[in-house]
């Protein structure tokens, strides 16, 4: 101890300028992942099932549907958006709801450097009226720019409330009249509102422009009015015409109800571009940047890694290999609750917290996941969470240590964490799997889905497994037979169920999620989403009680 | 370029005054730096940020932008002289160079005027008694009658004896004005009397020479010097026979095809043409030439020419450095026999002129200037840079490329070569009509004569074809990356550099992102679909044609260029996009796409030019036909500008309803103004 204790201090201070030494040779050394073995049989196999499932051709096979119905306007508020906003790439949140002939478009976008959210009518279906799922969109939309802070668009052309569908649409908390509401709201908050009246605001969709702070209006093609010619003549047999009764001119020379007058569409959308200009708005980003980098290994190799057989596993690390900055990746408590891998990197340069599936969670995964939340709190880092977890484990031994509440820990961490919260199910999503992976109920900023994936309250053999069980013992204590078939014939219906029920496409249609990703586009998709998320302040977060 | 430099000693001139603008101001400057002279200049109100005035030791303002009031006004410049102490007047070309008042003046009040006795300028500067002198001195002479009876009988009578053609010349004519040609009897008088009128208004002096008109002849003339002790060398000849409205294009030296012998009596005859007048200075001796070599006397130029780099390419010297020794009294430098030919050069002058509309004077700011890189053989004699504009006031030579190699056909090659990297954006030029001109195989066998533009007019002035999809391609690439260079620089400037949001041009989730662009090849819309593939490069379509397209841009000075790769091809030019054009700039031939300006943009900008009749360029209104009110005919006359000291007639773009006139007589119209407006067809069917 005598004799060693000199040299300590000198061994230290060594170590100490290697460590603090710029251009730390280690850095190199810390990279993920491993090149697979793509000539291998499993691999192939993989990765052919995966790229069959092509995202992109499905979605723009119903683009191309919706094409053909309507040769005239097809997709008018896509079109437009691909005319103008050009330059920047854009993030099509629930993109999934065309299939579903949702009524409108949601997007995320950066206008001039300014990043925005986007909310389209689509007139060439239904009139752009809004139907429940439409309202929902809206909503989810409106809730994105609230949490990260986006400025918002509405380039409307809307018949309103879809009267034969108006008990679903009207008068809940979460229906038509939220809109508005979180309009008066965000505005209130300084989340500018801007209007295009490129077609009609009937009704209630007056009050899109109407609540706007800025709005604007083709001459001659838009119209504003809280009872359309229809509503008049049978109100007050006044006869009028839609453009006498509200179209541009009047509303921009006589009721002040809009502020700028276009010429044609991309006049509009050339005055919304300056009234964006002119909002003054800077993204103060509130962490710290390095440049970006992209990942040492090719981004389809997660096809014949992951492939689309849920119950084949795979290293989530070799997905974080292909996601973050030069394939580094910090890990924290490696060796301990190795079911939940947790680590820090970057992306595109902004630094977030990984938390991804390794296996099903166990009393140390959990409390390593708290630990982990704590410290992406604490620190303000995003997390982002890859979520293929069939849940947390069952049994006796686990249920006496403590299972529930060490998961309850995690949960609550996840709940309450309000650092921008990214997921990605990339497998499985089931039961309190998904709670503790931030699903959707724990209102992650933003939440997309592979289209390998499912998400259900557990497996389909599970539930059906669960059910036959409960089924067999009833009939045993009936003294009744039940045979093989009879199990496999309940077992069949609630297997077939569960599988169509969580299929990524179910669950985009019915906005589960923002929408379904090709693999290959997650590293991305996931930069976008917290550039987008980095525009809102940040808060600092106050956990609730641990049970411990 | 000045193969030997002489050492400067013994001169007595210091400080110089250029009386003098643009390139030759310039490359008078030029020497006088060289030789440790002061310089200064003279500018008038419109080149007050010019280069000649940048360049000068010193520079004063010397009146508003008319020459008249400026450049040519004696008392102001020899003012300039007196307070800058200058001890000489150097008169460049043009302006004052060939005024015998202005030398004379210069005479008087003790400062040296670079340049010739006023005895020789007078002489030299009317044709009838430097062709007696010349007659006299037995310098060979065209055939014409040079009389002081200028009845049309009289000169009729001696057109005839003549005999037709025969050429009717202003005695005080120069650069072609007040000269027609009269081919037979019957229209001599209707070409006299035009002549005579072109005179008066140019000269004020109608006074009329004929001369024998020599059919497809060449313009070569001799560069002589003279000095104060009574020598006189030449420096060999320069064929400056290709002509457009009877001002040169491209001059070489020495002439093609001329021999050895023809050379030797041609410097003689002029050496001797300069010792009739007592000549002092650089002179030119003109002649015309026919196909048998046979040469006439024409005129002689008491001053430095544009042309004069030609010579001294050629032979080594700086002839600016040669009329400052032989002002401040020194003799000519280099004897008779030192004086040696060696290889070949050609010079190009650059214009801002439309080739297409009959060469047309432009004028116009030039946005974009690139030249190649100047060097011991490659000569830029310019008086602009990029930024500066081409004035409505004077002369519209933006610049002269002069190029030097062993032989004829090497220096041709480089020209060309060097051509192709003369990039101009703002106004029109004759850079394609001269890279068509030095490409023609007439040209370039030498054959050369002075109706040498009007004979292969068809062969110089191709039809234009459509813009290849490939070049239309390489356009929308040149768009999209200079986009996203601004975006590049947008975001570099932001705190959230990495944003792929900034960074991720093009890309779209889950959909391909195909965008539509509409280009403009002269008037015809080409739209483009370009697909942006997730690798960085594009899928273009034209019509049912795709194309596979990347590239980057290269920055290199101040200059960008697109290197591009067209379904594998790969090639580099230099691109500028300005305003709503873009240019690309091949080692072959150019070309320049438009950008369809949007609906809501152009219908406040250009609702006049839609609806009216607009100024073709700065000029002033000369006469007004209508008024408001007045029905007229699609092509119907409504005014007549006068631009560039030329006549424009302006035409009714359509028929229609006069709602008014902007402009009555005299009032100045700039570029591109309404003149005149009509009646909406709206209001009218109302």
């Amino acid at each position: 101890m005598l004799l060693g204790a000199p040299r300590l201090p000198g061994r230290c201070r060594g170590l100490l300028r290697q460590l603090l030494a710029r251009g730390y040779r280690g850095e190199a050394a810390a990279a993920v992942g491993s090149r697979p073995d793509a000539s291998s049989a499993l691999y192939q196999e993989n990765y052919e099932r995966m790229k069959a499932l092509e995202v992109e051709k499905k979605l723009v096979s119903f683009i191309h549907q919706e094409e053909s119905c309507y040769p005239e306007r097809e997709l008018t508020s896509l079109l437009i958006l691909d005319l103008h906003f050009w330059s920047s790439p854009s993030l099509l949140v629930t993109s999934c709801m065309v299939m579903k002939r949702c009524l409108q478009e949601a997007l995320s976008q950066a206008l001039d450097e300014t990043e925005c959210l986007i909310v389209a009518n689509d007139a060439t279906v239904k009139g752009g009226t809004y139907y429940p799922i439409t309202v929902k969109k809206h909503l989810r939309a409106q809730e994105i720019a609230m949490q990260n802070h986006l400025p918002c668009l509405y380039l409307v052309d809307s018949g309103g409330a879809n009267l034969p569908r108006q008990a679903e649409v009207f008068p809940d908390r979460d229906h038509f009249g939220r809109i508005f509401y979180n309009q008066a709201l965000m505005s209130s908050q300084g989340i500018p509102q801007i209007a295009v009246v490129m077609g009609s605001c009937t009704a209630g969709g007056a009050y899109v422009p109407a609540m706007a702070d800025e709005s604007i209006i083709v001459g001659k093609q838009g119209t504003i009015f809280l009872g359309g010619p229809p509503l008049v003549k049978a109100a007050t047999g006044e006869q009028v015409s839609a453009e006498d009764l509200g179209g541009a001119d009047l509303h921009c020379r006589k009721s002040g109800v809009t502020d700028h007058y276009a010429l044609d569409d991309n006049h509009a959308l050339h005055l919304a571009r300056k009234v964006v200009r002119s909002l003054n708005l800077q993204k103060k980003v509130a962490v710290t940047i390095e440049p970006s980098e992209e990942p040492l290994f090719p981004a389809d190799e997660i096809y014949g890694i992951v492939g689309d057989q849920l119950k084949r596993n795979f290293d989530v690390k070799e997905v974080i290999a292909r996601i973050v900055d030069g394939s580094r990746f910090d890990e924290f408590k490696a060796l301990y609750g190795d079911t939940l891998v947790t680590g820090f990197a970057r992306i595109f340069g902004y630094p977030v917290g990984i938390i991804g599936n390794n296996g099903v969670l166990f009393s140390e995964s959990a409390k390593k996941g708290t630990h982990f939340i704590q410290l992406c709190c604490q620190r303000n880092i995003p997390i982002v969470f890859l979520q293929n977890i069939t849940g947390f484990m069952v049994g006796r031994e686990y249920e006496a240590g403590g299972i529930a509440k060490d998961g309850a820990k995690m949960v609550t961490a996840v709940a309450c964490a309000s650092v921008p919260k990214i997921t990605i199910i990339i497998g499985g999503s089931y039961g309190a799997g998904n709670y503790g992976m931030c699903g959707r109920a724990y209102s992650p900023r933003f939440l997309y889905m592979w289209p390998n994936a499912r998400i259900s309250v557990m497996g389909g053999e599970q539930a059906a497994t669960v059910l036959a069980t409960i089924a067999k013992d009833q009939k045993a204590r009936e003294g009744k037979q039940f045979s093989e078939a009879d199990e496999a014939a309940l077992k069949e219906p609630i297997i077939r169920r569960f599988e169509e029920e969580g299929n990524p496409y179910y669950s985009s249609a019915r906005l589960w999620d923002d929408g379904i990703i090709d693999p290959a586009d997650t590293r991305l998709v996931l930069g976008l989403s917290l550039s987008a998320a980095l525009n809102a302040p940040t808060k600092k977060t106050e956990f609730g009680v641990f049970r411990m | 370029f000045v193969k030997w430099a002489s050492t400067i000693g013994g001169h007595s001139i210091g400080k110089i005054l250029i009386a003098n603008r643009g390139e030759i101001a310039c490359r008078v400057m030029r020497t006088a730096k060289k030789m440790g002279v002061k310089s200064v200049a003279v500018y008038s109100e419109a080149d007050m940020n010019s280069m000649h005035v940048a360049m000068a030791d010193e520079a004063y303002c010397i009146g508003p932008p008319p020459s008249q009031q400026s450049y040519l006004a004696m008392e102001k410049i020899l003012q300039v002289a007196k307070v800058s102490a200058a001890q000489a007047v150097h008169p460049g070309y043009g302006f004052l160079s060939e005024n015998t008042e202005f030398a004379e003046l210069c005479k008087q009040q003790g400062i040296i005027f670079i340049g010739p006795p006023s005895s020789a300028i007078r002489d030299m500067g009317i044709k009838s008694t430097s062709k007696a002198i010349m007659s006299a001195a037995g310098v060979p002479v065209v055939e014409g009658y040079h009389g002081e009876d200028q009845s049309d009988e009289c000169l009729k009578e001696h057109a005839r004896r003549i005999g037709y053609p025969v050429m009717i010349k202003a005695v005080r004519g120069g650069g072609g004005k007040g000269m027609r040609i009269a081919h037979s009897e019957k229209e001599f008088l209707d070409q006299l009397e035009s002549a005579r009128r072109e005179a008066k208004k140019s000269f004020n002096d109608d006074a009329m020479l004929i001369e024998k008109f020599v059919d497809n002849p060449r313009h070569v003339e001799v560069q002589v010097f003279g000095d104060q002790h009574g020598n006189a060398v030449y420096l060999f000849e320069r064929d400056c026979s290709v002509q457009r409205r009877h001002q040169k294009v491209i001059e070489e030296a020495p002439g093609p095809g001329i021999s050895p012998e023809v050379r030797r009596r041609l410097g003689e005859a002029a050496v001797k043409a300069a010792k009739a007048v007592n000549y002092v200075g650089a002179g030119t001796v003109e002649f015309i030439m026919d196909s048998q070599h046979n040469f006439y006397f024409m005129e002689m130029n008491t001053r430095l020419q544009v042309e004069h780099p030609v010579t001294e390419m050629i032979t080594g010297t700086d002839l600016v450095e040669w009329q400052l020794r032989v002002a401040a009294g020194e003799k000519i430098p280099l004897m008779q026999e030192e004086i040696l030919l060696q290889g070949h050069a050609f010079e190009a002058r650059i214009y801002a002129e439309d080739p297409n509309n009959n060469f047309m004077p432009g004028a116009g700011p030039l946005l974009h200037l690139s030249t190649p890189p100047a060097d011991r053989f490659t000569r830029i004699e310019t008086g602009v840079r990029q930024g500066d504009e081409v004035s409505v006031h004077y002369d519209p030579m933006i610049a002269k490329l002069v190029v030097w190699a062993e032989d004829r056909q090497a220096a041709l090659r480089k020209l060309r070569y060097s051509l192709h990297q003369y990039n101009i954006v703002g106004l029109s030029t004759n850079i394609d009509f001269l890279l068509s001109l030095s490409g023609h195989p007439q040209f370039e066998a030498g054959n050369v004569h002075t109706n040498f533009i009007p004979q292969y007019h068809d062969e110089l002035f191709p039809a234009k074809k459509a813009t290849p999809h490939e070049v239309m391609c390489q356009a929308a690439l040149g768009l999209i990356l200079k986009e996203k260079m601004l975006t590049d620089a947008f975001r570099d400037q932001s705190d959230d550099k990495f944003s792929p949001f900034a960074s991720s041009t093009g890309r779209r989730i889950n959909i391909c992102y195909t965008r539509e662009l509409s280009l403009l090849d002269g008037e015809n819309i080409v739209d483009v679909a370009v697909s942006y593939n997730q690798d960085g490069s594009y899928k273009m379509q034209i019509q049912d044609k795709e194309f596979l397209i990347s590239g980057e841009i290269l920055k290199e000075g101040d200059s960008l260029y697109l290197r591009s790769s067209v379904n594998g091809t790969v090639s580099k030019s230099k691109l500028v996009i300005l305003d709503n054009t873009i240019y690309l700039f091949f080692s072959e031939g150019s070309a320049q796409i438009g950008l369809p300006v949007p609906k809501y943009l152009s219908a406040v900008s250009s609702g006049a030019e839609q609806s009216g009749a607009v100024a073709p360029m700065t000029g002033t209104v000369e006469k007004v036909f209508v008024k408001a009110g007045d029905k007229v005919q699609i092509g119907d006359p409504l005014m007549v500008m006068i631009a560039m000291k030329m006549e424009h007639t302006i035409r009714a773009p359509k028929a229609g309803v006069i709602k008014k006139v902007n402009f009555q007589e005299g009032a100045q119209a700039n570029r591109h103004a309404p003149l005149v407006e009509f009646m909406d067809e709206e209001a009218e069917s109302k």
